[in-house]
């Protein structure tokens, strides 16, 4: 049994996070699949008990650069139970309308992402063209294309008048006909349905036993999110539809992701229509009562939970967020791996893995390799993985 | 050395790596290679491989974890090789400064030849740095150690 190795540097251009996998391959076939993380631990919780409730704001958002509104949305909102105050509704709405461009931000980039990750660049780059228009949307409500610091203990920060109103109104429309225009595109493109129907599939009944969340849940059709089932900030108010599709493919987690895009707009549309007058922020004093609390917010990815305990003092004693990355990992792990009739191939690991949205910072991106029939082992880098995937499919295309 | 470094100049190839960022600078330097922004008119390709590349454009704080790979990275690239860090967390550690497990700025760790500030710098501010690096290049037979400084 001779068994090597091929070393090669864990980084890779595009957005693909922290993990390192270790898969298991019989032939072509991939039968486990077992992942390690902790590549990106900063210490966040344990700084979060050295710093005031305030100077964690920024602390907070920083935990995820894509879905920073919804961290710093869970951990306002966590702040104020401890206080016991409601925030002005005029304030609710602002914060629904910024989290949901967030998630339109976030959702056309994981669309984009998921084009490259299968070798179709083309529909990457339109897609972050279209994408361009939010980020402005997102500079010119909050003054910051992607930390927006929009969110704060009792409010929000910037309102939102009449001509901000006006362009949000355009931009909104214009990517509402983007998007549904994509949605039709890649429903029948041939080069995206061969690469991503029936691949990737999380039954209903594994998806609620390994509790995944966000739009990988609701693509094999569990009807999961905070928004609806725990309505938070002016969600109570908003009309949405969840959207779900039954075909448990990652094609599926495409078609939620484009579907849930056009709900976002519309939110944010009726959120201009209904939005109440008042002011946006009330102060609050800097010290919370003693007590604890947790809070819950629907972010891009899924479910995320706050909790926090206060001791009376200007700074939290304990901090903890359970990201909605690591409630999909487990998940994860099980797509990876072949299981009764449904089958895994080497071609399908990256877009596989870029299905979950992972989003855990500094990944090792390397994957090992061990086969079970000759006992080999080697490392590839991402890249050398999705070059291989390209050649496979091309080498299957041209047989069948 | 003259046609070498020209060449060297109009086409510098960049890696991308996180070492622990939070992503936001991330996904900014992945917009500047997008239709709107568009840095390949300079040239610039993001490369998968060290050894491929000459500029390491280095994102978020660095971790512990990531420390060790990232000097192994920096070593397997070929001379000469300059080293932008973006964003506040890689210039000097940032928010994340006095973390345990995060180092305090990448200079600390590799040597860096521009520093591109804000959180997340916007697009325009990562290809200022490039193309303030193509100067660099350009001057590269004079012994003189410049230093690009590129606000956020």
């Amino acid at each position: 049994m001779s068994s090597f190795k091929i070393p090669i540097g864990p980084q890779h251009p595009a957005l693909k996070e922290a993990e390192n996998f270790t898969f298991t391959l019989d032939g072509e076939l991939v039968v486990g699949a077992e992942a390690r993380i902790g590549y990106m631990h900063r210490g966040i919780e344990k700084l979060m008990e050295t710093k005031n409730y305030i100077q964690n704001i920024p602390l907070v958002e920083r935990i995820c650069g894509i879905c920073n509104v919804a961290h710093t949305l869970c951990y306002c909102q966590n702040v104020e139970y401890l206080y016991g105050k409601e925030i002005p509704r005029r304030a609710e709405y602002i914060r629904v309308i910024i989290e949901e461009l967030n998630r339109i931000h976030s959702h056309l980039l994981w669309m984009g992402i998921a084009a490259h990750e299968i070798g179709f660049d083309t529909l990457f780059m339109y897609i972050w063209r279209d994408r361009e228009v939010v980020m402005d949307l997102i500079e010119l409500l909050t003054g910051n294309r992607v930390s927006t610091a929009s969110n704060t203990i009792g409010g929000v920060r910037r309102d939102i008048d009449g001509e901000k109103e006006s362009r949000l109104r355009k931009g909104m429309g214009l990517l509402k006909k983007r998007t549904k225009y994509y949605k039709e595109v890649s429903a029948k493109e041939p080069s995206l349905l061969a690469r991503l129907e029936g691949v990737g599939i999380l039954t209903p009944k594994e998806c609620v036993e390994l509790c995944a969340v966000g739009p990988t849940a609701r693509a094999s059709g569990v009807k999961v999110d905070v928004r609806a089932d725990d309505p938070y900030a002016a969600h109570d108010e908003v009309p949405f539809n969840v959207i779900t599709y039954d075909t448990c493919d990652l094609l599926g987690r495409f078609l939620v992701r484009a579907d849930e895009t056009v709900e976002s707009i519309n939110m944010v549309e009726y959120c201009l229509d209904h939005m109440p007058k008042g002011p946006i922020r009330i102060r609050l004093p800097n010290t919370p009562p003693i007590g604890e609390s947790v809070s819950r917010v629907e972010a891009p990815r899924g479910e995320d939970i706050h909790y926090v305990k206060s001791n009376g003092t200007d700074k939290p004693e304990r901090y903890k967020v359970r990201a909605p990355t690591l409630g999909n990992l487990a998940a994860l792990v099980t797509m990876l791996a072949t299981r009764g009739s449904y089958e895994v191939y080497v071609a399908d690991l990256p877009i596989i893995l870029a299905g979950i949205d992972p989003c855990m910072c500094c990944m090792d991106r390397s994957a090992k390799f061990i086969e079970l029939r000759k006992g080999r082992e080697w490392v590839w880098t991402w890249n050398q993985l999705k070059q291989y995937a390209k050649k496979q499919v091309e080498i299957q295309g041209r047989r069948s | 050395m003259g046609l070498i470094n020209w060449a060297r100049r109009t086409s510098p190839w960049l890696l991308h790596l996180n070492t622990g960022g939070c992503n936001g600078c991330d996904i900014e330097v992945v917009a500047a290679l997008t239709p709107r922004y568009d840095v390949e008119r300079f040239g610039c390709l993001l490369k998968g491989s060290p050894r491929h590349a000459d500029i390491l454009v280095v994102t978020g704080a660095i971790t512990r974890q990531i420390e060790n790979r990232l000097k192994r990275i920096y070593e397997q690239m070929p001379e000469p090789k300059f080293a932008v860090a973006v964003g506040n967390c890689c210039v000097s550690g940032g928010v994340f400064r006095g973390a345990y497990n995060v180092r305090h700025g990448l200079d600390t760790v590799i040597p860096v030849d521009a520093y591109v500030y804000g959180c997340p710098p916007k697009p325009e501010a990562i290809i200022k740095a490039i193309a303030a690096l193509q100067e660099k290049i350009r001057s590269l037979e004079k012994p003189v150690e410049q230093e690009v400084k590129v606000g956020g």
